[in-house]
């Protein structure tokens, strides 16, 4: 069957944050993140390897990170990891069932237990954090 | 002697009337013949408590009887009808116009179900991984031969899983799921959440064979907690809720 048959929505439809509120926007935030770390991972070990080549090719590639456009990389690195760790915890407390309410015979309208303002706090939280580090990289960054 | 008017002319003289309208965006697809899918649309008068199935039964009647779609009980009990209403999986039968609070109305089939024809979808995927997660009472006796004991359930007991048995199969969890839209193999929440309203079911003693069903590269590992399923669930179930339940047990965190 082709993903036409199984009306499928694709990779757009799982990444789109408009619906479904914030754990939308923190699912999407949580998948690109995750990618921007590995990513940054991969070139990590592509930069160090660089010392292979002596001290002279350690402190060219090291350069890189001292332009603008390598604190702006560097910026958003950080805000990726403290995204990352502050939802990922939310997330696993979670799936361990911590957090996501307690069964009771549900009432109309049928407020969802599990979608509960601690979470949200949580999402919030973690956006926040991210922004407020992501600044204080920059101002040390730039502050030099 | 009074005439007794036909089935159809009772059908035209029950035609909705009312001083507001809006405009219904149906989509017709029919997999066998076309390739793409097109939209209706029809101008449809309503009251504040028409229900968009009632909309849709209404161009069937009085504009075009080919469109295609599911419906039985008319509320919210057999899940039949589920639908994408302006964006997100509802059930038309529980979905009033008025309370859309938009002037334009599309109707499309839910989203992750193959599609039969315009607005009715095949549900065989759904109804397999229901049946995977072995939806009923595991044990070695049971309540029907006789000279056994009905087993007894606390009102405690009771409230761990009542909410989970409200579950109508109505698809909707499934439809607004961010995995089920890529992975076709993918459990969803619908079974995943009735593998906890069993597990949880102090009369069952099946959890060990349940779990081994879920622990799989596309069970219950494959759910990010994202939350939509709880989102649109009609019957107030919250899969979420479940799901998280029973990873519990298998991360150690529930016993
Ligand atoms: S859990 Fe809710 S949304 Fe999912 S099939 Fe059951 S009733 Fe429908
Ligand atoms: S017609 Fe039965 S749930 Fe809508």
């Amino acid at each position: 069957m082709t993903q036409q048959d199984e009306n499928k929505e694709g990779i757009g439809g799982m990444i789109n944050p408009r619906r479904y509120g914030i754990e939308r926007v923190a699912y999407l935030l949580m998948r690109l993140s995750g990618l921007g770390l590995l990513a940054y991972f991969i070139g990590h070990i592509y930069e160090t390897s660089s010392i292979l080549k002596g001290e002279v090719g350690w402190n060219e590639f090291l350069e890189l990170t001292q332009t603008n456009e390598g604190h702006a990389v560097l910026a958003i690195v950080i805000a990726m990891c403290v995204f990352h760790t502050v939802n990922g915890i939310r997330v696993m407390l979670g799936h361990g069932g911590v957090g996501v309410g307690k069964p009771a015979r549900p009432d109309y309208p049928y407020t969802p237990a599990s979608q509960n303002a601690r979470h949200k706090i949580g999402i919030y939280s973690a956006i926040v954090l991210a922004a407020i580090a992501m600044m204080y990289g920059l101002a040390v960054m730039f502050g030099e | 002697m009074t005439q007794v008017p036909s089935i159809a002319e009772e059908q035209l003289s029950t035609s909705l009337s009312s001083s507001k309208s809006v405009t219904l965006r149906i989509a017709r697809f029919n997999p066998e013949h076309e390739n793409e899918r097109k939209f209706m649309e029809f101008t449809i008068p309503y009251e504040k408590w028409t229900t968009v199935l009632e909309a849709i039964l209404e161009v069937k009647k009085h504009f075009d009887h080919s469109v295609a779609v599911r419906y039985s009980c008319r509320q919210a009990t057999c899940g039949s009808c589920g639908m994408i209403i302006n964006g997100k999986p509802r059930l038309a039968c529980f979905t009033k116009i008025s309370e859309l609070d938009s002037d334009i109305v599309t109707v499309e089939p839910m989203n992750n179900f193959p599609i039969i024809r315009d607005l009715a979808v095949r549900f065989e995927r759904l109804f397999d991984t229901h049946h995977k997660i072995k939806p009923y009472l595991i044990r070695d006796d049971s309540e029907i031969t006789s000279n056994e004991k009905e087993f007894l359930q606390s009102p405690e007991e009771l409230e761990q899983y009542i909410q989970f048995s409200n579950c109508i199969k109505c698809g909707l969890c499934n439809s607004a799921c961010p995995t089920m839209a890529t992975d076709s193999s993918f459990v969803g929440p619908q079974a995943l959440a009735q593998a906890y309203r069993y597990v949880a079911d102090s009369r069952d003693k099946g959890k060990d064979s349940r779990l081994k069903v879920i622990d799989d590269s596309h069970g219950i590992w494959r759910c990010h907690f994202a939350g939509s399923c709880s989102q649109v669930c009609p019957k107030g179930v919250d899969p979420a809720m479940g799901i998280q339940f029973l990873r519990g047990y298998l991360l150690g965190f529930r016993s």
